[in-house]
């Protein structure tokens, strides 16, 4: 029998039974979650099935962060019937200010082997983990709360085997733009993308975030990554080093296909509008020099205190560019502390951005910086869908927290690379 | 029997959902007068019961939100076809007893009039004197669309209890 890839092992964990691709197996759930755009209707679910209970209260999570704090009273009382839900239930209550779901749960929750589901496509983040983490709608999360189970498919698996040592001004984030544009949006329709090789293996975990984080981007159903010694030094920094254990893939494990890359010769990369898979690197002319109103440091793909740091490292200006807006959301509370405590926002302040609450903000498009018509944004989320940032009559293109900061200081797309 | 109503490559949930409307999610009667706006103004209005979503490659890509779905059938729509579905799209659409239908669209024209058969498989173009085949849904999501949904199935069952059949 062949070897088991990352997926195949943690869902043979779950079932309780060894599992191999294309299986339908049942998979006891470790993590389930639901967010406040997706909440209300898992709730509502749960009370037309009469299953109004968690199967296990303290992992089970209701999360604030879409319109956090809300702009709307639509939008204020479906977080009264979160919070009432939340109680009458046990489940745990992350409210408003705490950050984006898949950021806070990777903080507090997510560990190695787990079965993570979330009621939000970029659940897939806690792959990062050594988990199964996938997304999935409010009706199937209705189940996996009330019953601590999910049915699932065993995903095939597309292995992408990363050698290299990254060049100053590039990122992971950068790479996976990369391969997104090589794949394309439903290049991995389905299928686990599982990350491995020695560039991913150097890279910190706030890095390796950044590429399961956007495995959705590519249809990808899940983006598994070992859990090594730098999973455990996580852990630990998270006061969590008993939820350590390793994962890795069999040597002789089948993939459907193995992609590999060298990241030494990888350039700063742009997603145009209006999808993912629209990728040049920076320094192309339908890019370089194009005017930006609006810059967003934000998501759960790239807000993290470390983003924040490499944008501060990066902005070589007292001002940013007239004419153009900052706006700041740091992913969690966690990192917005961090990030004052170490001064980062008085660099910020100064240079004349908006810092926003811990949470989504203007990624979905519900608030905290949605742009006019016309306008450009150069923003460090996942998404540039004609409308995702709430505006149909704009433009958004995605890239790194680095390339943003240069984006910043000038005004147009600039080559992090150039600033010095 | 119902009108084809031809979308594009790479609906994404936004199109279907904007973000706009965030505040509407727990309103799905005014959220689905919004529905597709963003890629076809005329859609919402104009749409009747019995008619048909019929779009190209990777319908549905982006977010979980089961409201997409939830709107497109709400707005009177019987199914979903599409020559490919993003996978949290296509799992949402049977869950709400929405059939979600992987066909060749290439060869359903605007305005077609279609009609489907699901147990054999087969979609029935009226205007072109047409059959166009699809594969069966697997067992377990066969069961729940049948059942009308997740929700139904579970009040049936009490417990997820898929096996093999």
């Amino acid at each position: 029998m062949p070897g088991q890839t990352i997926v195949e092992k943690v869902l043979s964990h779950a079932s309780g039974h060894p599992v191999r691709a294309g299986d339908i197996t049942i998979a006891k759930v470790d993590l389930s979650y639901v967010q406040d755009g997706t909440g209300p209707l898992t709730f509502r679910q749960m009370e037309k099935m009469d299953l109004v209970k968690a199967a296990n209260p303290s992992r089970s999570v209701v999360f604030i962060d879409h319109s956090s704090p809300p702009p709307r009273k639509e939008l204020a009382t479906d977080h009264v019937y979160l919070r009432q839900f939340a109680e009458r239930t046990g489940m745990v209550l992350s409210d408003v200010g705490n950050g984006v779901c898949h950021q806070v749960a990777f903080e507090q929750f997510v560990r190695p082997w787990d079965v993570v589901v979330g009621a939000d496509s970029h659940s897939v983040m806690g792959g990062a983990m050594g988990a199964f983490a996938t997304g999935m709608g409010s009706t199937d999360v209705a189940v996996a709360l009330a019953l601590g189970k999910t049915w699932l498919r065993v995903p095939e698996s597309l292995r992408f085997e990363i050698g290299g040592r990254f060049d100053r001004g590039v990122f992971a984030k950068d790479l996976i733009l990369k391969v997104i544009g090589d794949i394309k949006t439903d290049g991995a329709t389905y299928m686990a993308m599982e990350w491995g090789g020695p560039a991913v293996a150097a890279m910190p975990m706030t890095e390796r975030m950044v590429l399961s984080n956007m495995a959705i981007e590519a249809g990808g159903k899940c983006g598994p990554q070992p859990s090594d010694a730098e999973t455990k030094r996580y852990l630990k920094e998270h006061g969590r080093e008993d939820a350590w254990k390793p994962v890795v893939p069999d040597p002789d494990a089948r993939y459907e296909h193995v992609f590999r890359y060298d990241v030494k010769d990888l350039e700063p990369m742009v997603a145009r509008p209006p999808q993912e898979d629209n990728v040049v690197p920076v320094t192309d002319p339908s890019v370089k020099g194009l005017k930006i109103h609006q810059v967003y440091l934000g998501s759960c793909t790239n807000a993290r205190f470390e983003d924040i740091k490499v944008f501060c490292d990066y902005l070589k200006t007292d001002r940013v560019a007239a004419g153009t807006r900052l706006i700041v959301t740091p992913a969690s509370k966690e990192s917005y502390v961090r990030a004052m405590k170490e001064g980062l926002f008085e660099i910020l302040l100064d240079a004349g951005a908006v810092i926003n609450t811990p949470g989504c903000g203007a990624c979905p498009g519900v608030h905290l910086g949605i742009p006019g018509d016309g306008e450009n944004v150069l923003s460090t989320t996942n998404r540039n869908y004609v409308g995702r940032m709430g505006n149909p009559m704009a433009f958004t293109y995605l890239a790194s927290p680095a390339t943003a900061a240069a984006t910043a200081m000038y005004g147009v797309i600039t080559d992090p690379r150039e600033v010095r | 029997m119902g009108r084809a109503w031809k979308f594009g490559d790479s609906i994404s949930t936004d199109l279907i959902a904007p973000g706009r409307y965030y505040h509407l999610r727990s309103n799905l009667p005014e959220l689905a007068k919004h529905v597709l706006e963003d890629a076809r103004a005329d859609f919402a209005t104009n749409v009747k019961a019995g008619d048909f979503v019929v779009g190209g490659r990777n319908f549905g890509k982006g977010s979980s939100r089961e409201h997409a779905p939830l709107i497109i059938k709400l707005a009177g729509t019987r199914a979903v076809l599409a020559k490919s579905f993003a996978r949290i799209f296509y799992r949402n659409c049977i869950n709400i007893g929405l059939p979600a239908i992987v066909v060749d669209t290439e060869r359903i024209d605007e305005g077609n009039d279609l009609e489907i058969d699901l147990e054999k498989g087969i979609v029935r173009n009226r205007t072109k004197g047409t059959e166009l085949t699809f594969p069966p849904l697997p067992a377990v999501m066969a069961r729940i669309l049948e059942e009308g949904g997740l929700v139904e199935y579970i009040k049936n069952h009490g417990d997820l209890v898929i096996a093999s059949g």
